[in-house]
């Protein structure tokens, strides 16, 4: 750091990736070091914290043996065809709508008083109208799932179409271009690195939501083996669903991840 | 009076007129906007009568009619429900929320900005966060209640993980969203580094911030339902839960209601904060 002069750090540079690796190395070996360390050393009891080995031996014992019914993939394959529909569902009808806002005013009228009324019903706080009215199958997770991973998608469109540049909408409408081509060829593509950005934590939203359904709800899924593990008393079980809850949040990131970098890349950023 | 004169003076007057014209537009805009929001309410509202009370073509077993609503919440608040009045479960909720959220605050914004200004960061920091950063905040509820059991400790907790994760990434993105152009030229002018974040990083990033702080109280009050849905003494988690066991629909719409409504007067704040804090940017 000492060969790198003051003002160079202050805006972001491209390590060399050599660097980048050590770092990054270097900052995955302090966190299990540290955690290694509090539960080998006994300053912690194992009860409460196994070693990361522990734990690791445990997700590979639930890879082949059933827990509560089902293998560890069998769960998450559940989990994740409810997530697929919530989610897809969530963004198909999101996105448009908040473009739609953020151009007519009218819409934006009226549906921001009941948007703002609703969003901010947690989630979770439909899941005993989600079990009244669809059950504890497919239906009521979904239901749960949507309303997670709906706000952000519409927030983030509309807030993206709002803060276009006055400029390119003035210069569209001197050049005459009509609602539906406003949207499509001005606000959509100047609002999608905040509709990425919304997706990414709709996305994010909407598997916390799955699993704080499952936890309450469901008889199968990845939330449920984590219930089952907290009653049993087994921090490692629990410990493993958080992993394996990870694994798959954070493919789904990465994903989108992807998408958000080479839409950037090409827009020049 | 000389010709310069009376130009200038009739240039004046049409830029008071344009002026009033344009603020009288936007004023007609507001109210029509609080209008068809007005209209909007009330043809639900019929809407909702008619199908339950009148017509009974939702079953009150599905969903009440607004006259239940009306009884469960005078219940709630003359009576009581699930051991506490509507107002003290409330003020528990926030208590908890406020908590959570400021710490995350705290901790989270500074993070996701230093993160933004140095890659170095960055890449040291990353690899922890991307492995915790994916597991929901409700994921964290049975290890909380095995580390701190069932009281207010493990549920601040579990909000100040779901406040945090989006408070570092809009930071981080803030960062990254400014203007190169602003940055090398804050650079070629050789600002000090303390100046830099002030003028420069702080404010170019404040617009995603905010968003993130949005999204924050969010994830906020859907962690506190669930943590107060799986074990509470009150809270308005703790009414809902009572309420689904009870099979009461009128008091889940009165809990869910009661969250919307607290969660809605705690954002109009934030709101306000944001344009306190960026008065040079204006929304159309």
């Amino acid at each position: 750091m000492a060969t790198i002069p003051v003002v160079a750090q202050r805006a972001p540079r491209e390590l060399t990736l050599s660097r980048f690796v050590a770092l990054s190395v270097g900052g995955l070996v302090a966190f299990f070091g540290v955690w290694w360390l509090l539960a080998a050393s006994g300053l912690v009891p194992a009860q409460f914290l196994p070693t990361p080995l522990a734990v690791a031996e445990q997700f590979v014992t639930l890879t082949r043996s059933p827990f509560v019914g089902y293998t560890l993939q069998q769960h998450l394959a559940s989990s994740f065809g409810r997530f697929a529909l919530g989610f897809g569902l969530a963004a198909a009808i999101g996105v448009p709508l908040g473009l739609a806002m953020g151009w007519f005013r009218v819409l934006d009228a009226i549906v921001t008083p009941l948007f703002d009324a609703l969003r901010f019903v947690a989630p979770i706080a439909w899941v005993p109208f989600a079990a009244l009215w669809f059950g504890t199958g497919i239906g009521g997770p979904v239901l749960v799932i949507f309303s997670g991973a709906f706000p952000p998608c519409v927030i983030n469109a509309y807030r993206g179409a709002k803060y276009v540049e006055p400029r390119l909408i003035e210069a569209a409408q001197t050049l005459g271009a009509s609602h539906a081509r406003m949207i499509v060829e001005v606000l959509l593509p100047a609002s999608v690195p905040s509709i990425v950005a919304g997706l990414r934590i709709g996305a994010g939203l909407g598997w916390q939501s799955l699993v704080g359904a499952e936890l309450i709800v469901a008889s199968s899924g990845i939330g449920y083996l984590l219930v089952k593990g907290q009653s049993n008393i087994s921090t490692a079980i629990v410990m493993s669903g958080m992993i394996a809850i990870g694994i798959v949040g954070f493919a789904i990131d990465v994903l989108l991840r992807m998408l958000e970098r080479r839409i950037n890349r090409r827009r020049g950023r | 009076m000389t010709g310069g004169q009376a130009r200038g003076s009739a240039r004046a007057s049409i830029a008071t007129l344009s002026q009033t014209g344009r603020g009288r537009r936007a004023a007609r805009e507001a109210s029509e906007g609080l209008w068809i929001g007005v209209a909007t309410f009330g043809v639900l509202f019929v809407a909702w009568y008619a199908l339950t009370t009148l017509t009974h073509t939702i079953s009150p077993g599905r969903f009440p009619a607004p006259a239940e609503v009306w009884d469960a919440l005078v219940q709630i608040n003359v009576t009581g429900y699930a051991d506490a009045r509507l107002w003290q479960h409330v003020l528990h909720s926030v208590k908890l929320v406020l908590l959570g959220f400021f710490a995350a605050i705290l901790v989270g914004v500074p993070l996701g900005l230093a993160m933004g200004a140095s890659r170095a960061f960055e890449a040291f920091v990353n690899p922890p966060f991307l492995l915790l950063r994916p597991i929901p905040p409700l994921a964290w509820i049975p290890l909380a209640i095995v580390w701190l059991g069932l009281g207010d400790a493990a549920k601040v907790l579990i909000i100040w993980f779901a406040a945090f994760v989006p408070a570092v990434i809009n930071s981080y993105s803030g960062v990254r969203t400014i203007e190169p152009h602003l940055i090398e030229a804050a650079r070629m002018l050789g600002v000090p580094r303390r100046l830099f974040v002030r003028e420069v990083l702080i404010p170019g990033a404040m617009p995603m911030i905010f968003t993130g702080l949005r999204l924050s109280l969010q994830a906020c009050w859907t962690t506190l339902v669930a943590g107060e849905l799986i074990g509470a003494i009150a809270g308005l988690g703790h009414v809902l839960y009572q309420a689904s066991l009870d099979i009461f629909p009128a008091m889940i719409v009165v809990g869910m209601a009661s969250v919307a409504v607290t969660a809605a007067v705690m954002t109009v704040a934030l709101g306000f904060l944001e344009r306190r804090a960026m008065p040079w940017r204006q929304s159309r």
